[in-house]
């Protein structure tokens, strides 16, 4: 899923200054699994900012939606009848979100209410880790399952470099040397030679490196399935 | 017993702590409550287990809230008391009471009150 973190009330508070009526649009989403921006921390933050400006004598009106997804415009339509009724729509969608609300909706003010983090996966409860760069070329396959790309912090291809220790990566003691631990997973299941071959020099066309990037399935465009 | 308790206070009588929520507390404080405190039973003694724990961990992230917007988090508390405990039921209700009167009315003014 895409991975996000709420922005400070500070932040979100100093975004909204000015405007007396908001709606703050939640997304049933990645953002719901990843606890930022479902409908309960849509509430809670709603809350939250009524709270502040009251506190402040300077009262806002919040009211709230929740939809299916941002990043589909036939879910983002749902809102169009209401959407002129506020100063400013708050989204606690990914990045996707308040983008296509700011497409469709080209009159109206879209606050990004979430910084957008990564692609990942929860490993405990409140903890997620990145585990895929969107490269565009995946060849995990060739590392044990285990992304170099996404996980060693210099991307490297064809084994760790010399910062590694003890299994740790010496950008952050918390990260662990994805190259580790690939090697390691080799030599368990006896199949360290996978890794000799010099993977050669990745084309990094189809990361983000070649721009934009559009995704087409002619079958889908043209509905005959 | 009968012992007294300050009149400031109102009961909301819940089946367990578990069933707080941040938002019950949020929006007691945004409807103007000078301060909200949760009275769950003895940790290590929920019928439900850990219903008592989890109370305290939202009360926790309210209180780190409430730091965040400027307001003082001893506005919101957790406490724990067997139901047998009718004597520290009223202290923690005098203690909490107190406490609101020296920290004062809410911060947050609500201009719709009835």
């Amino acid at each position: 899923m895409i991975v996000a973190d709420r922005k400070s009330l500070k932040e979100i508070l100093a975004m909204v200054e000015d405007n007396k009526k908001i709606l703050i649009a939640g997304c049933k989403g990645c953002v719901t699994v990843c606890n930022v921006g479902g409908l309960k921390e849509v509430e809670i933050l709603a809350s939250s900012l009524k709270i502040a400006r009251k506190k402040q004598g300077n009262d806002i009106d919040i009211d709230i939606k929740v939809l299916e997804r941002q990043c589909d415009t036939e879910y983002v339509a749902e809102i169009s009848d209401i959407v002129g009724d506020y100063d400013a729509v708050l989204s606690l969608a990914c990045g996707v979100g308040p983008q296509f609300l700011s497409e469709m909706y080209k009159d109206q003010i879209f606050y990004p209410g979430v910084n957008t983090t990564f692609f990942g996966g929860a490993t405990r409860h409140g903890v997620w880790e990145e585990r895929c760069a969107g490269c565009g070329t995946c060849a995990i396959h060739n590392f044990g399952g285990l992304c170099p790309i996404a996980r060693c912090a210099k991307s490297l291809m064809n084994g760790p470099c010399g910062g590694s220790s003890k299994g740790i990566c010496e950008v952050n003691k918390d990260t662990e040397c994805i190259w580790d631990a690939i090697v390691k997973k080799k030599m368990e299941a006896g199949k360290l030679e996978d890794l000799i071959g010099v993977k050669g020099i990745k084309n990094w066309r189809t990361a983000r490196d070649g721009g934009p990037r559009r995704s087409i399935r002619e079958e889908l465009v043209q509905g005959n399935i | 017993m009968r012992l007294s308790y300050p009149a400031d206070i109102k009961v909301i009588q819940l089946p367990c702590t578990g069933r707080v929520d941040i938002l019950h507390l949020l929006n007691a404080i945004e409807d103007g409550a000078d301060g909200v405190y949760v009275a769950g039973c003895l940790e290590g003694e929920c019928h439900y287990i850990e219903g008592n724990l989890k109370a305290r961990k939202k009360v926790e992230y309210v209180k780190k809230t409430l730091a965040e917007l400027g307001i003082e988090p001893e506005r919101v508390e957790m406490y724990n008391l067997s139901s047998a405990q009718g004597a520290r039921f009223a202290q923690i209700a005098n203690e909490m009471v107190d406490k609101i009167k020296e920290l004062g009315p809410t911060p947050v003014k609500n201009n719709h009150a009835a």
